[in-house]
């Protein structure tokens, strides 16, 4: 195997997008997703066995794509990298499954690797700047809220803190439905925000009190936060009172963003790294890319934000990680894992 | 010469040839963890036939009836193990190929295929022998009744603990050779909507 500048193949199935990907080292060649988000739509959120059947059905053609788009051929794969976890266990088994065979059929090794660690992966793969390490990272998805320390992308991942109830994406998914807006919610409560005040409801903070940050320093907790806007639309509602909704929608995202950001900068200063990486799908919000500028400008600390294409769940940035691995010398996972929902990310590979 | 694979109740797999029969077959009847052992399956039965993966002229599949999650992982593997060598996936039905089994070990006259379908309900499907090309004749099913309330068989009841891919493998190069492909369509037999609870959402806006 060329282990210098490995050709990797990806697959990502662990919530709602089937990721197919393909790097040579740390060069990009192809990232291709189809998503099954629109057959969620109905139902307000990801559902996991339509998740699971689309995956079914999606896989094959998507890394047809992705080989047509990298212009390469199976043959030429050096190795099959694979998410084991976190994630929905039905959809990531799927993609394991599939991996493990494609891999057989080729006669290459596989790498099992872990689906956070690989949104951090992702930056890898941006242009002559390459990824510098120990960095903080910041992930936020419909799936997961994590915030991680990156000593090492290989081999010393340590998990700071992660939402104790829902993921940020899913705060917006529910908040959106509670304004009688449609899924996802995240660029529908942008979309509501715009002309919005920020500062017109003061909406909780979770996990930011004294007596909190003592046992969650890092950790996020956002359903009071939904519950608090539900009681409060609810209240201007018996009340007669119109609902001002880009207000709503502003100060709940401005909740969000505050305290997404506001414990990635703590973090950064409290363990002198001055690197903090965003990844997730919630990237995609201005709003929290717009405050993690400036927040990051005022603190000294540098802000790395991979494209949006790469930022939500794709095959590519596990095609990254498992060419890591290659060229740090690791050798490829056995041929027993499953699918781990609750992978820590300690476990980079499995 | 096939590799074939069935997910639709244990894990089974198998490397089949049309003149020498099942070379090597290997599963389990565990329901739950079909994606940690498929792999070493397809390992251990290509090493068992002493076949490299690019000798194989096709990958069969069974598509089930079968709880979905597992049943999907054999599929997500066939479907993969097929493009990997650039040769056809043949899709089976998991049923037949039970029938096959049983009629090909000399069973006759009428046979009922029934499978654990989950959710206090079986998976049902009703054979009348063997035609001339040596496919089974499958007079119903599949569908799902209820465990206590099995429609009745004026044959033998025949409860399929592990569908053996063997069978798979042998039923698609028998229905390759009679020109008879396909005999199943590529879609998993899930002989169920999805399980999911619309949400009807709370408008307290517009
Ligand atoms: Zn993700």
């Amino acid at each position: 195997m060329n282990r210098a500048t490995p050709l990797v193949l990806g697959i990502e199935t662990s919530c709602d997008e089937t990721g197919v990907g393909i790097v040579r080292g740390t060069a990009l060649l192809a990232n291709v997703i189809a998503s099954s988000m629109e057959e969620h739509a109905r139902y307000g959120g990801v559902v996991p066995e339509v998740a699971a059947r689309a995956h079914l059905e999606a896989l094959g053609p998507t890394i047809s794509t992705a080989l047509d788009e990298a212009g390469v051929e199976l043959a030429d794969v050096d190795a099959v990298a694979v998410t084991s976890g976190p994630g929905l266990a039905g959809a990531l088994m799927i993609g394991v499954g599939a991996a493990k065979a494609l891999a057989l059929s080729l006669e290459r090794p596989i790498y099992a690797v872990n689906h956070l660690v690989g949104h951090v992966g992702a930056d890898l793969l941006d242009d002559e700047d390459p990824l510098e390490t120990p960095t903080v990272a910041l992930l936020v998805s419909g799936g997961h809220t994590s915030l991680l320390l990156v000593r090492d992308l290989v081999s010393d991942v340590e998990l700071l803190g992660e939402t104790i109830d829902d993921a940020a994406g899913e705060a917006f998914d529910k908040v959106a439905r509670l304004l009688g807006l449609p899924y996802p919610g995240g660029p529908e409560i942008d979309r509501a925000a715009i002309g919005g005040d920020p500062a017109a409801i003061r909406f909780p903070r979770g996990l930011t009190q004294p007596k909190d940050l003592e046992r969650h320093r890092y950790d996020f907790s956002f359903s009071g936060l939904k519950t608090a806007v539900a009681r409060w639309v609810e209240q201007r509602e018996a009340a007669g009172e119109p609902v001002p909704l880009s207000d709503v929608a502003a100060s709940f995202r401005e909740a969000v963003v505050d305290v997404l950001v506001g414990k990635a900068v703590a973090a950064c200063r409290d363990l002198g790294v001055p690197r903090l990486l965003l990844g997730g799908g919630v990237v995609a919000n201005a709003r929290l890319r717009e405050v993690a500028e400036e927040r990051a400008d005022a603190a000294g600390i540098a802000l790395r934000v991979p494209p949006l294409s790469l930022c939500t769940d794709n095959g590519a940035m596990i095609a990254a990680l498992g060419a890591q691995l290659i060229m740090a010398g690791h050798g490829p996972s056995g041929l027993g894992f499953g699918a781990d929902s609750t992978l820590p990310v300690t476990d980079i590979q499995v | 010469m096939l590799l074939a694979i069935d997910t639709s109740t244990g894990t089974s797999v198998a490397v089949v040839d049309r003149d020498g029969g099942i070379l090597a077959e290997t599963g389990t009847d565990d329901t739950m963890r079909h994606a940690e052992v498929v792999g070493g399956f397809i390992r251990d039965a290509l090493a068992g036939a002493g076949v490299r993966a690019r000798e194989l002229s096709g990958v069969a599949g069974g598509m089930g009836p079968g709880p979905f999650t597992g049943l999907r992982v054999g599929i997500a593997a066939a479907h993969a193990f097929a493009l990997g060598i650039g040769r056809p996936f043949v899709p089976v039905a998991s049923h037949d190929a039970v029938a096959w089994s049983w009629y090909h070990d000399g069973g006759s006259g009428r046979l009922q295929v029934v499978t654990d379908a989950r959710r206090r309900e079986f998976a049902v499907s009703d054979y009348d022998g063997l035609d001339g090309d040596g496919l089974p004749v499958r007079v119903d099913g599949p569908s799902l009744s209820p465990r206590d309330d099995v429609p009745p068989t004026t044959g033998i009841r025949f409860d399929a603990h592990l569908v053996p891919a063997g069978a798979v493998g042998m039923l698609a190069e028998l229905a390759f050779a009679a020109r008879r492909l396909p005999i199943a369509e590529d879609a998993p037999l899930y002989l169920r909507a999805p399980d999911v609870t619309p949400s009807a959402g709370k408008r307290v806006l517009r």
